[in-house]
């Protein structure tokens, strides 16, 4: 401990987790809380559907998405496929991770107990209402009236800048592309690349309009060259790293062993923030820890190449605590819930804990090229994003975010602890309509045509006359027409855009049943068009 | 060796010309194809839209269908992914250890047609003849969820007469996607139309592919895009002969 003993707290008094919530969950789902309404940015406020017909309908963003989804990608594929032992270390990054998670209530007492001896303090947030009280009251303790944050995931899902504006304090984003967002009076749609859908003529514009009320505004020529609008934004920026008092981050990760926090970022301004203001806070989802320092080699190479695309991270802070004449005075730790033990309790669920928030996956998936991340509503868009989001909140409030996917598996080959996201979407389904089935008496028109499709097909007696009285395709024909332009609902969805086969005359079973395999016989070249 | 061909609902109920090239390349090849009349579906339909338990008898029926067979073939790389990635999981929630067991024995007996083709019957020329320029699409569970590799582009090359021609960003999806064709109709449409641009880039007279489903989606829009492309199924290319 330093000469400078802080105050406790103010809000709830710390407390130990509850034991009993994590490690081996049983194998049914608790229904222990999730992340709570009305706070932070984990929900859709309305449906995929419509924000992503929003998106698509914005060219320029398309354009913009497909660029730099594009270039990453390529990046990424790059400093990858040179790395002779990727899947070994990626097998290593998904067993680290799921230790962790199969043990957390120890690492997090670990953690806690070097944190402490190290004169931090550390903090525990049930959830997002809890951790935005904590930190604000920290900050009103310090006296401080703004903070400078570095970009941190964990800050957004609670929406502290928001909480901290409601209590009179000034949070300023430092990271580059977050204070472009900030500035813009937008939100972030992308993990690591927040402002992806800006290109440099609307930053430009967004600097000329809005950083004078912020700050030091830029010169009144400035164009949109990256190396003026970089350099306007360090000026900018400058100013207030060497003015606050207190910072705020996130973490990537937090080694057990020694108390260590590791921040990853690419700008400097996270180191600024770490190391120049009296007082340092932290927010940091549980599941953020790995137990030793041999552990964290593993995320630091693999990370860099899966995010950014690049070998080495440019600037990668760790501390432990607080060191006298050395930084900040005061360290808090606060470790944030909202959602995770939940999570961690549900069996099918609880690999979305393994996630490193790289990005990898939003940038090959398709679905996110084509609509950016604001369609789904949450600060973790994106093919985890559609399943972190309803992990944290219960699908109730994010029902159609399972759904806003292909499960084409690109995610799932480029992730880099090995998330199978495809099948956790695909529960995530069931647990969607078994939640439907729930509230509603009767079943939805889908659920019908479901089961009523398979009680056919479970009979393959059944399956054939249905086949042959054209249950299956007949009802669909508009005689004369070799395809169909124009189907009643619900197929209507897919003739808006598509045509549709003619449905044949006679079904494969009953050709075979008629000529069998002798007649199968030589084949006209040409084929037919599918 | 007894082979079956697990014809898919989707073959047999709406292109069973596909289930035809089939036969008459299996045939050809000297395999004895026998299609049990138990089969109906692989349930994938079910299980990707939210009723795994709906799908659960669909499983069994596959597994009563296919048990005694050496090898399964199916046309559809989606189909054949189903049974070796979702069955046992799905026997294993139902409890059903039994099943459990003989769902494992099928699937591991479970072929896509350009596996079965390559991997079992160890040709790559078919004998088949197909004057195209073709492209090929690798469709999303061929190329990740069996990994069937470069298997189907081997057959295509050593079809005589086939121009093929590499398709630009082949590897993302056309936007099919199952039920998301429906349910998010805007984004499978943006995904098609970026797919049907590439391939015309390609100056193809014929897109292939080892699904009938991704198909009837790129299809679907040429066709509404009165295209001249036609879409045609891996089977057909390689029934064809002189």
């Amino acid at each position: 401990m330093t000469a400078d003993h802080v105050e406790p707290p103010p809000g709830r008094a710390p407390r130990p987790p509850a034991r009993s919530r994590s490690g081996a969950a049983g194998s049914t789902f608790l229904g222990l809380p999730g992340a709570p309404r009305d706070v932070g940015q984990v929900r859709q406020e309305r449906s995929f559907r419509a924000a992503a017909r929003d998106a698509l309908a914005d060219d320029q963003l398309r354009r913009n998405l497909r660029r730099a989804t594009g270039t990453i990608r390529d990046r990424r594929a790059n400093v990858v496929h040179e790395v002779p032992d990727w899947a070994q270390l990626r097998a290593a990054g998904a067993a680290i991770k799921d230790d962790v998670l199969a043990n957390l209530d120890t690492y997090l007492v670990r953690l806690e107990e070097q944190v402490t001896a190290r004169g931090g303090q550390v903090h525990w947030a049930r959830d997002a209402v809890e951790a935005n009280e904590i930190v604000t009251g920290l900050v009103l303790a310090a006296g401080a009236s703004e903070v400078v944050k570095v970009k941190s995931m964990a800050t957004q899902e609670i929406g502290l800048n928001e909480a901290l504006e409601r209590a009179g304090v000034a949070a300023w984003e430092t990271d580059l592309a977050e204070l472009i967002v900030q500035l813009g009076h937008d939100r972030p749609s992308h993990i690591l690349v927040p402002a992806i859908h800006r290109n440099r003529t609307e930053i430009r514009d967004i600097f000329a309009a809005e950083m004078g009320a912020a700050g030091r505004a830029p010169d009144p020529g400035l164009t949109d060259d990256p190396a003026a609008l970089a350099e306007t934004a360090r000026l900018h920026l400058r100013e207030k790293f060497l003015r606050a008092e207190v910072a705020v981050s996130g973490a990537n990760f937090a080694v057990a062993e020694t108390g260590t926090i590791a921040v990853l970022e690419s700008e400097g301004n996270g180191r600024m923030c770490l190391t120049l203001p009296r007082v340092l806070i932290t927010v940091m989802g549980l599941e953020k820890i790995v137990p030793t320092w041999r552990d964290l080699e593993v995320f630091l190479q693999l990370l860099p190449r899966s995010s950014t695309g690049e070998r080495m991270n440019p600037y990668t802070s760790t501390w432990a605590g607080v060191t006298p004449g050395d930084g900040p005075r005061e360290f808090h730790l606060v470790l944030l819930d909202n959602g995770r033990t939940a999570t961690l309790a549900d069996p099918d669920g609880r690999a979305a804990l393994r996630c490193i928030r790289c990005s990898a996956c939003l940038n090959v998936c398709p679905v996110y090229e084509r609509t950016g991340g604001h369609a789904y509503g949450s600060v973790y868009p994106g093919p985890i994003g559609a399943v972190l989001s309803p992990q944290l909140t219960g699908v109730a409030d994010n029902p159609d975010l399972p759904f806003a996917s292909t499960l084409c598996g690109a995610c799932l080959d480029v992730c880099p602890v090995a998330i199978d996201i495809p099948s956790m979407l695909v529960h995530l389904r069931s647990r969607v309509v078994d939640a439907k089935d729930a509230r509603h008496p009767v079943p939805t028109p889908e659920a019908a045509a479901m089961r009523t499709l398979a009680w056919v097909m479970r009979d393959p007696r059944r399956w054939s006359w249905a086949l042959r009285t054209g249950t299956f395709g007949r009802f669909l024909g508009v005689p004369g027409r070799r395809r169909l332009r124009r189907l009643p609902p619900p197929l209507s969805a897919w003739t808006s855009s598509r045509d549709l086969p003619k449905p044949p005359r006679e079904s494969f079973r009953d050709w075979w049943a008629r000529y069998g395999p002798v007649s199968a016989g030589p084949g006209e070249p040409g084929g037919s068009d599918g | 060796m007894r082979v079956a061909l697990f014809t898919t609902c989707l073959v047999d109920g709406l292109v069973p010309d596909v289930g035809r090239a089939c036969a008459r390349l299996l045939e050809r090849l000297g395999v004895e194809l026998e299609v049990p009349a138990a089969q109906t579906c692989c349930g994938q339909m079910h299980v990707n839209t939210g009723y795994p338990r709906e799908a659960v008898p669909l499983v069994r029926r596959y597994v009563e269908a296919f048990e005694g067979y050496d090898a399964v073939v199916v046309p559809s790389g989606s189909c054949a992914g189903a049974v070796r990635h979702q069955h046992a999981d799905l026997a294993r929630r139902a409890g059903d250890h039994e099943l459990l067991a003989a769902v494992e024995k099928v699937a591991a007996r479970t072929y896509e047609l350009s596996e079965f083709l390559v991997d079992v019957l160890g040709v790559t020329d078919v004998g088949a003849y197909y004057p195209h320029r073709v492209t090929y699409h690798p469709t999303c569970h061929s190329l990740r969820l069996l990994r069937v590799g470069d298997r189907p582009l081997r057959l295509l090359r050593a079809v005589e007469g086939l121009e093929l021609v590499h398709l630009p960003r082949a590897d993302s999806c056309c936007g099919f996607g199952g039920t998301f064709a429906l349910k998010n109709r805007e984004v499978s449409t943006a995904m098609l139309a970026d797919k049907i641009d590439e391939v015309h880039d390609t100056d193809a007279a014929v897109c292939t592919a080892g699904d009938s489903s991704c198909l009837l989606h790129i299809g679907g829009g040429l066709s509404r895009a009165r295209s001249r492309v036609r879409t045609v199924h891996l089977a057909e290319i390689l029934a064809s002969t002189r």
